[in-house]
């Protein structure tokens, strides 16, 4: 009797081939698409977490009040103490000391006398040290367009539009006008290894990028850093966790009415991070939702225009003698078959597809132009643990449901009836 | 009289809901059948023949009146239970064949015998018997839609008798089949009727089925217009 009925499901394309075919794209897109929303709006965080907020940031109560103007005169003093503390603290957490400065690039020409000039944004990280991780951190290697990475003190590198506007070439030397931290002037010279195209607007408009070490001679900030950053090991930035160790941190050390105390903040604390930390949350169960139900409503109706067809074979099947649980439990397996199998090719394709968004990304620079906020200009996918399974939501159930709803049918109408819908 | 008769309907009537009004498609129908007449309803299109078949073989309920068939009251049964009179007891030939048309030949011919649990060896023997009945032996892998309407009808002929029911209820079983054909298939029923004291109950206006019938019911407007007993 089984193998009678698997045969009549799989000789009949109508009712095999062409519901697993519709499973199989709705669970493809519900897949494919949650892989993309988690990937575009968690790659926006990680881009912003990288360059500017990290997972966690460590600065002074009243660097942390007056962000915005990178107040390096209320810097971080005796970082390298302050490191060890929170490596000790917080092992699933790497820190690194960042400085941000203002600045003004000048470059001179043989005469020494200004050819072009510029302002910049700088940052210094940990270039040379070799342990920092902040070279895989922000992909440098990857984003180089010409020359070489900082391979000694005194290098710099340039975002590649910069380095255009100001007409250099990797071997140029730079000279970098900006204030020590305690408000004089400084005059520092660079050589430039090379450029760099990180792909955010934000970042790639006037950048500058020279070793921690190199900052803190040029600013006199000895052993001083205005921020330290966090980056979990995980990779991604968890919210829940973060804001547990900004709260235990600052309960154990920023006790005292002291303006240079170091305070943590997470990523959701900095700017408008926190409102886009929600978004994301919301957004992808949102988009989720409504597109499971969606494809849900589409696959349900697939189930019934099946079971709707197919009431002159029912009618038959009763006439010999079938039972009527019997008929629709059959229309139920078939349907928990159908649904499985397009849910597996369909997440199957799904993940593929967005292993390849994932792997090779897509260029979408030209749509960015302007953003005041980094948005990465490449989309992203991100294969979660949940996009193994989210596809079963609409394959699997909503077939079945809609097999069960049109199999109602089987039971409302009488067998002679199931015929005559057959005849016409 | 009581013990052989099969079949019995007592003021039979059923109405069909047709917007807020009904249609009385049988009208007070009064018949007994006994084990092994070979009968038939005879009338013109619309009379009720169809309709009658369904009630009798469970397949629809009357509206009023009694329906018993095989000790059962038609309108009293439970969906399960009917099935089972089906399954183990009727055999239908339906006016559109209504073969499965995924299913080959043999595999349609089989489908009864599935549902009443008989062994491959004995599904085979039965299966080939009922295709060389209605001489079809040598299209048992061909699907229905690749059989002529004639086929098709001997295929349906073969599905409702294969089980060797008490019962078959034949609903125009020669519509569609040449002289020689009906012949055979009458021929082969008479056979079944008369070693396995099957009862068929035909609904035909063919006058080469109403030639073989030992007992005629014609049927007008739902009611039973002459009975006559060969
Ligand atoms: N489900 C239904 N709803 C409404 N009217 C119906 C229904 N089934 C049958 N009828 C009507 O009942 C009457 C009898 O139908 P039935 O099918 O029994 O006729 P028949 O004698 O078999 O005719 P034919 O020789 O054309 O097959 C017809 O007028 C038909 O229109
Ligand atoms: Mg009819």
């Amino acid at each position: 009797m089984i193998r009678f009925l698997i045969k009549g499901l799989i000789r009949d394309k109508s009712r095999s081939r062409t519901p697993v075919i519709i499973v199989t794209l709705g669970v493809l897109l519900t897949v494919f698409l949650h892989a993309y929303i988690t990937g575009f709006m968690g790659d926006t965080i990680e881009l912003n977490a990288r360059f500017t907020h990290g997972h966690l940031k460590v600065m002074t109560t009243s660097y942390a009040e007056n962000m915005s103007q990178i107040p390096n005169d209320l810097a971080l003093i005796e970082v390298g103490d302050l490191l060890d503390k929170l490596n000790e603290q917080y092992p699933d957490v790497k820190w690194v000391p960042r400085i941000q400065f203002g600045g003004l690039i000048d470059v001179p020409d043989e005469n020494g006398e200004t050819r072009s000039q510029g302002p910049a944004m700088g940052l210094a990280m940990d270039f040379l040290t070799g342990n920092s991780g902040e070279t895989e951190r922000l992909q440098i290697e990857k984003s180089i367009v010409r020359g070489q990475m900082i391979k000694k003190q005194g290098e710099a590198l340039l975002s590649e539009s910069f380095s255009q506007k100001l007409k250099v070439e990797p071997g140029d030397v730079i000279t970098l006008i900006s204030s020590t931290m305690n408000g004089s002037m400084s005059i520092n010279n660079f050589t430039v290894a090379g450029t760099v195209l990180f792909g955010a607007e934000a970042i790639d408009r006037g950048a500058l990028m020279i070793d921690i070490e190199d900052a803190r001679t040029a600013l006199d900030m000895y052993d001083a850093a205005g921020e330290v950053l966090g980056f979990m090991n995980s990779g991604f930035y968890n919210d829940e966790e973060a804001l547990k160790m900004a709260k235990t941190f600052n309960k154990e050390n920023n006790i005292s009415e002291d303006e240079f105390a170091p305070l943590m903040m997470s990523l959701s604390q900095q700017g408008n991070m926190g409102q886009y930390v929600k978004l994301t949350e919301v957004w992808s169960i949102y988009i989720s939702m409504v597109f499971i139900i969606a494809m849900a409503i589409v696959l349900w109706n697939a189930g019934l225009l099946g079971g709707l067809r197919r009431y002159g074979e029912f009618g038959i099947r009763l006439a010999m003698g079938e039972e009527k649980d019997h008929v629709y439990l059959s229309l139920i397996y078939e349907a928990v078959f159908i649904g499985t199998m397009g849910t597996i090719i369909g997440t199957a394709i799904g993940l593929l597809l967005a292993w390849l968004l994932q792997t090779y990304g897509l260029d979408i620079s030209g749509m960015m132009e302007g953003a005041a906020m980094m948005f990465p200009s490449e989309i992203k996918a991100r294969i979660s643990p949940s996009d193994y399974y989210i596809g079963f939501f609409p394959g699997l159930f909503s077939t079945v449901l809609g097999a069960m709803l049109a199999g109602i049918g089987i039971y409302k109408r009488k067998t002679s009836q199931l015929f005559k819908e057959l005849e016409s | 009289m009581e013990n052989t008769s099969i079949i019995q309907t007592k003021e039979l009537v059923k109405k069909f809901p047709i917007g807020k009004s009904f249609f009385t498609a049988l009208n007070g129908i009064n018949l007994s059948f006994d084990k092994g007449e070979f009968a038939g309803l005879i009338g013109p299109s619309g009379s009720g023949k169809t309709t009658l078949l369904n009630i009798i073989g469970s397949l629809d309920t009357p509206t009023s009146g009694d329906v018993t068939v095989l000790g059962h009251s038609v309108g009293k049964l439970s969906a399960k239970q009917a099935a089972r009179l089906r399954k183990e007891q009727f055999g239908f030939i339906f006016q559109s064949y209504n073969l499965l048309a995924v299913h080959n030949v043999y595999e349609n011919v089989e489908f009864p015998l599935l549902l009443l649990k008989y062994n491959a060896n004995e599904r085979k023997k039965m299966i080939m018997d009922a295709l060389s009945w209605v001489g079809l032996t040598d299209k048992i892998k061909s699907k229905p839609p690749q059989l002529s309407g004639g086929e098709c009808q001997r295929v349906a002929i073969a599905r409702a008798m294969v089980k060797r029911p008490s019962l078959v209820l034949a609903d125009e079983p020669t519509a569609n089949l040449d002289a020689v054909n009906s012949h055979n298939i009458l021929q082969t029923m008479l056979k079944l009727n008369e070693e396995l004291k099957t009862t068929f109950l035909f609904a035909t206006h063919d006058e080469k089925v109403i030639n073989y019938l030992k007992r005629k019911i014609y049927l007008l407007d739902g009611k039973v217009d002459k009975d006559v007993i060969k």
